[in-house]
């Protein structure tokens, strides 16, 4: 192939890929009048998913550290715009500026302690648990965030929607949780393309060339997991005002973290449209199972989350780079197919 | 507090430390010597725990003489487990191998669910609330025997890999994975038979378990985690490593638990696994360097 | 996307129902069917047992409602899954599909959630058991408890102490407080620091012991609570810690002059069959059924029937009463419409309930602050109430047997 027509393939795929994303765009931009509010509560957990997804994918997707403490972040930025807001009456998104530096500091630590003493692979996922288990049990015992009992966020009425306050009705939280996944897209894209983005591609592949190339590893990994953490941070501030209750035990909780990843991976790890692919992907498929199974009459405890588990697991060994690449290179979206 | 308390809160330490140790020998082997990120950890050993109920419930066998026959079938599932749905993941990034165990995790916990039922099931055995008084201490007899049980176990393990020939075999495949195949080793029925050996390990602690907990569908996630916090405490693939690793978290728990107050004992837990993450990462008794 | 669930059982008592209603016509006139009513219950996750305990008073529940001249329910049940997140996407679900009343959901999390769906859409929530206080104090129009809160469930319990020991005429001096560290317990806690010196107890506190709701060992707790030496053991815990105490507790060869538990598991079907001889003895302070109301033995005489061997418990019963409600705010409201069926509600005045107290009735914030606790005691695989003495069919045991010469 020549040159231009190298040149002119990739803008094939350049165009292509806006044109999904526009026509992604439009669609979820109309999706509240087009679906009832069953359907708009489920898209709004599809968005949670995939915005923590994406968060959570510059670290293992992009730096190739993997996190498996996720839940830490999101929980502090709960938390803290929690406590701000129903002890000092700060509003929530005066509270989330402070919960992102909660969030990135502690992200920073825990990233500073692994990264100098060496703590990388499985060494470093279980040490993130740790932390996170770590904030469980202390938050347990808090009492300025009412310890074990639970932090209950005062429920005002519906009357009208207050985005400043992030009181309203679930059409405000589905444009609000829209906007986040919008903007974490672009900031990752914004990313991935940038020097940062280079560096944590060259760190993932092999940490040692990278380093040897004259890439200050330490530091990449420290920016990869403080944005990361700052990110994260942002789903707990709406996970709080979502659901106006936040118990320590369902909040760092290790299901929580694993929640996270299971998006981004099912999706496809290190790729943009992954974490979404995958939120959609999973959500839909736990909702068509429940309705599936109520539909066959079948109405048993734990059944639903069996054949959850058995549609995981045919994924993850049937495609073992999420569904997100090989749909790609079959619509003719993947760049590096010329 | 008298001195007395503490004696006994120390004895009851060491005593669950071991079972402990006990649950967490197979993932030793699975972890440490295969390699694999077994975050079906807990959720495989009430497996071994529902079998061993069942065979008391309806055959009244005890599960001190089942651990071995529970241990077998357990074997033959982690062989078919391995060789069937995890060999292929060997190789592949570690993020994976976790979420397919998860996968795996969800899938035993439901059907355990479905099969069995929520509530709580346990074996009544003749010396279930039996004590030894030695002194001013007062033993657990229960936990006494599952304790003798684990370092039995545990030795039997450690000669396996030290003397056999398979074991060496296993060794070598772990230690260096390309020179085992230069040299002829079928690497794959290694990976196999020492994840079937692990599950056995399972199995048998399993079993053992059922003396002293009672089982639910749900009990195996808070047990996958505490195997991992162990397994790396005590060093990768040593024996008594995993035994000592959860010595030193029974008693730790134990002693916070005096001391401070007990719903916050994990943490003390928690807190030696990140020293030992940062300080000393082959694990405590472990002289290997990872 | 109409789908309803409905189980044989169900499906049969329906059409019973159905017979019933042409017999009957007064009864159901000018209403559009049978009413259908959301059950969101924790029935798999962490909670599963109890969820599912609770589902077998919804099982049970209609040809009770058919001998009491009550309208057919058409039952849609919904899992939450022990999650927050579940309980607010079924609610949501039950709603769309068509449910014109909810009902649940044990967990006060879970319950939270679910509260501020029904709030919205403006769809009655009937709670069938939940403790937290601040459900009903958010102000909410569509939300009804008829359970008590934690603080009530406290100062009842303390009450009922009062009469035991006068009964008995003990007064313990000392107590050890060991509690699980969870939502209940938490609240618990707190409640019994704010209520004991109102009660003025006769016994002090000499240590509060909290334990991780997941413990898988309670050896060290139970060491450190008998080295205070105290009387008496007051707890607040759950079914599994209620088991791995009671076995320590016998291992460790302490038995306190009495038990007393101001929650779950001491006394719920799971603890008889396992401990057998060893399982009588401790007293629970919980909301209860009163066995001398007719309703009462129906609903056991009815859950014998269909679970022989097991015995009722709060999870039945005020997962029963939680659809008594219902049923008979269709009745007077004859219309599915949710305006009309929250009115009916708010006007409830049910004197012909189950559980303790003059009966069902909800005050301005929509709930129940009549419903009484009861003293129960566990005896030869049961449990039988011993206060408050309108309750009562038995009198209080005291101090407890020891463990070690039950043989």
């Amino acid at each position: 192939m020549t040159a231009v027509a190298i040149g002119r393939a990739a803008d094939g795929v350049r165009r292509r890929n806006a044109v999904l994303l526009v026509v992604l765009l439009a669609a979820l931009l109309a999706a509240p009048w087009l679906v009832n509010d069953y359907l708009l509560t489920v898209m709004i957990v599809i968005l949670y998913s995939a915005f923590t997804g994406q968060a959570w994918n510059i670290m293992m997707g992009f730096a190739g550290q993997l996190s498996l403490g996720h839940a830490l972040y999101a929980g502090l930025g709960a938390y803290v715009s929690a406590v701000l807001f129903t002890k000092f009456g700060i509003d929530p998104w005066l509270g989330f500026l402070v919960s992102v530096p909660v969030a990135a500091l502690s992200g920073a630590i825990i990233g500073f302690l692994a990264f100098r003493f060496g703590v990388s692979g499985v060494y470093f996922a279980i040490l993130t648990i740790a932390f996170a288990e770590f904030a469980r049990i202390g938050f347990d015992h808090l009492s300025l965030v009412n310890a074990a009992a639970g932090l209950f966020l005062p429920v005002a009425q519906y009357g009208h929607n207050d985005l400043l306050r992030l009181r309203g009705d679930p059409t405000m939280f589905y444009y609000v949780i829209l906007a986040a996944t919008v903007v974490a897209f672009a900031l990752c894209r914004f990313l991935i393309g940038s020097r940062i983005g280079y560096y944590w591609l060259a760190i993932r592949e092999d940490e040692q060339a990278a380093r040897s190339a004259g890439i200050d590893t330490f530091r990449c990994k420290m920016y990869a997991v403080t944005i990361s953490a700052a990110i994260t941070s942002f789903a707990g501030v709406f996970y709080a005002f979502f659901y106006n209750n936040l118990f320590p035990e369902q909040v760092f909780g290790i299901g929580r973290s694993i929640e996270m990843i299971l998006g981004p991976v099912i999706g496809g790890v290190g790729t943009l449209f992954g974490p979404i692919l995958g939120s959609f992907l999973l959500t839909g498929l736990a909702e068509t199972l429940d309705s599936a199974l109520a539909a066959a009459g079948l109405d048993v405890p734990g059944a639903k989350e069996v054949f959850y588990g058995v549609c995981l697991l045919i994924v993850i060994v049937a495609l073992p780079d999420g569904v997100w690449p090989p749909l790609a290179r079959r619509l003719g979206l993947d760049k590096d197919k010329r | 507090m008298t001195f007395d308390v503490y004696l006994n809160v120390a004895v009851a330490g060491i005593l669950t430390g071991l079972v402990y140790g006990l649950m967490a020998l197979g993932l030793s082997v699975i972890f440490g010597v295969v390699r694999v990120i077994n975050f079906a950890h807990g959720e495989m050993m009430s497996i071994a725990m529902f079998l061993a109920v069942v065979l008391f419930s309806a055959f009244h066998l005890d599960p001190l003489i089942m651990l071995l026959p529970i241990a077998a079938v357990m074997f033959v599932f982690g062989y078919v487990l391995q060789a069937g749905l995890i060999n292929p993941f060997m190789t592949r990034p570690e993020h994976s191998q976790f979420l397919l165990l998860v996968a795996v995790g969800i899938i035993i916990v439901n059907v355990l669910l479905i099969v069995f039922g929520p509530d709580a099931r346990t074996v009544q055995t003749s010396y279930a609330y039996d004590s030894f008084q030695l002194g001013p201490v007062l033993v657990d007899a229960s936990k006494a025997y599952a304790g003798v049980a684990a370092i039995v176990f545990a030795a039997g393990l450690f000669a396996f890999f030290r003397f056999s020939l398979v074991g060496k075999a296993i060794r070598a495949c772990a230690d260096n994975y390309t020179g085992a195949l230069v040299v002829g080793l079928n690497v794959n029925r290694l990976y196999a038979l020492s994840f079937a050996l692990g599950t056995a390990c399972v199995g048998a602690a399993g079993s053992m378990m059922t003396l002293i907990v009672d089982v639910t569908p749900n009990l195996g996630p808070t047990y996958t985690l505490l195997a991992f916090v162990i397994v790396i405490t005590g060093g990768l693939g040593s024996m008594a490593g995993a035994l000592l690793g959860g010595v030193l978290i029974g008693l730790t728990e134990a002693l916070a638990g005096l001391l401070f107050t007990p719903s916050a004992k994990s943490m003390f837990a928690f807190a030696i696994l990140v020293l030992v993450l940062l300080f000393r990462p082959q694990g405590l008794f472990s002289k290997r360097a990872t | 996307m109409t789908r309803i669930r409905i189980n044989r059982r169900q499906l049969l008592a329906g059409s019973a129902v159905g017979a019933a209603t042409l017999a009957a016509p007064a009864l159901v006139r000018a209403q559009n069917g049978p009413l259908k009513v959301g059950v969101l219950l924790p029935r798999s996750g962490f909670e599963a047992a109890i969820g599912q305990d609770c589902q077998r008073g919804v099982d049970i529940a209609p040809p009770i409602f058919k001998s009491l001249g009550l309208p057919e329910l058409t039952i849609m049940n919904g899992d939450t899954a022990s999650n927050v997140d579940v309980a607010r996407e079924h609610a949501e679900k039950l709603i769309s599909d068509g449910a014109q009343l909810l009902v649940g959901a044990f967990d006060s999390g879970q319950t939270t959630a679910i509260a501020q769906v029904a709030e919205q859409k403006g769809i009655p929530l009937v709670i069938n058991i939940a403790g937290a206080p601040a459900i009903t104090e958010q102000g909410y129009k569509f939300v009804f408890r008829n359970f008590p809160t934690a603080i009530t469930i406290t100062a009842d319990g303390f009450a009922n102490q009062k009469e035991i020991f006068s009964i008995v005429g003990v007064e313990p001096k000392t107590a050890v407080f060991m509690r699980v560290n969870d939502t209940y317990g938490t609240a618990m806690s707190k409640g019994v620091a704010a209520l004991m010196p109102k009660f003025n107890m006769p016994y002090k506190i000499l240590e509060e012991i909290s334990y991780d709701p997941a413990a898988r060992d309670l050896s060290v707790e139970v060491a450190k609570a008998k080295a205070t030496n105290a009387e008496v053991l007051l707890v607040v815990g759950r079914l599994n810690d209620a088991l791995l105490m009671t076995r320590e507790l016998i291992k460790q060869r302490w038995t306190p002059e009495a038990i007393l538990s101001m929650g779950p598991g001491w006394y719920e079907d799971q603890y008889f069959k396992t401990l057998g001889k060893m399982s009588d003895g401790p007293i629970s302070f919980v909301p209860w059924f009163d066995p001398n109301k007719k309703l009462a033995q129906t609903l056991e005489a009815a859950f014998v029937k269909a679970y022989p061997g097991s015995n009722m418990n709060t999870n039945q019963v005020f997962t029963f009463e939680a659809l008594l409600v219902a049923a008979d705010a269709y009745k007077r409201a004859g219309s599915t419409d949710p305006k009309a069926l929250v009115d009916a509600i708010r006007k409830t005045d049910i004197t012909d309930n189950v559980s303790v107290g003059p009966g069902i009735a909800f005050n301005a914030k929509g709930q129940n602050d009549k419903v009484k606790d009861s003293a129960i005691q566990n005896r030869g695989g049961k449990a039988v109430t011993i206060a408050p003495k309108e309750a009562a069919n038995a009198k209080p045991e005291w101090p407890m047997k020891p463990y070690q010469n039950r043989a």
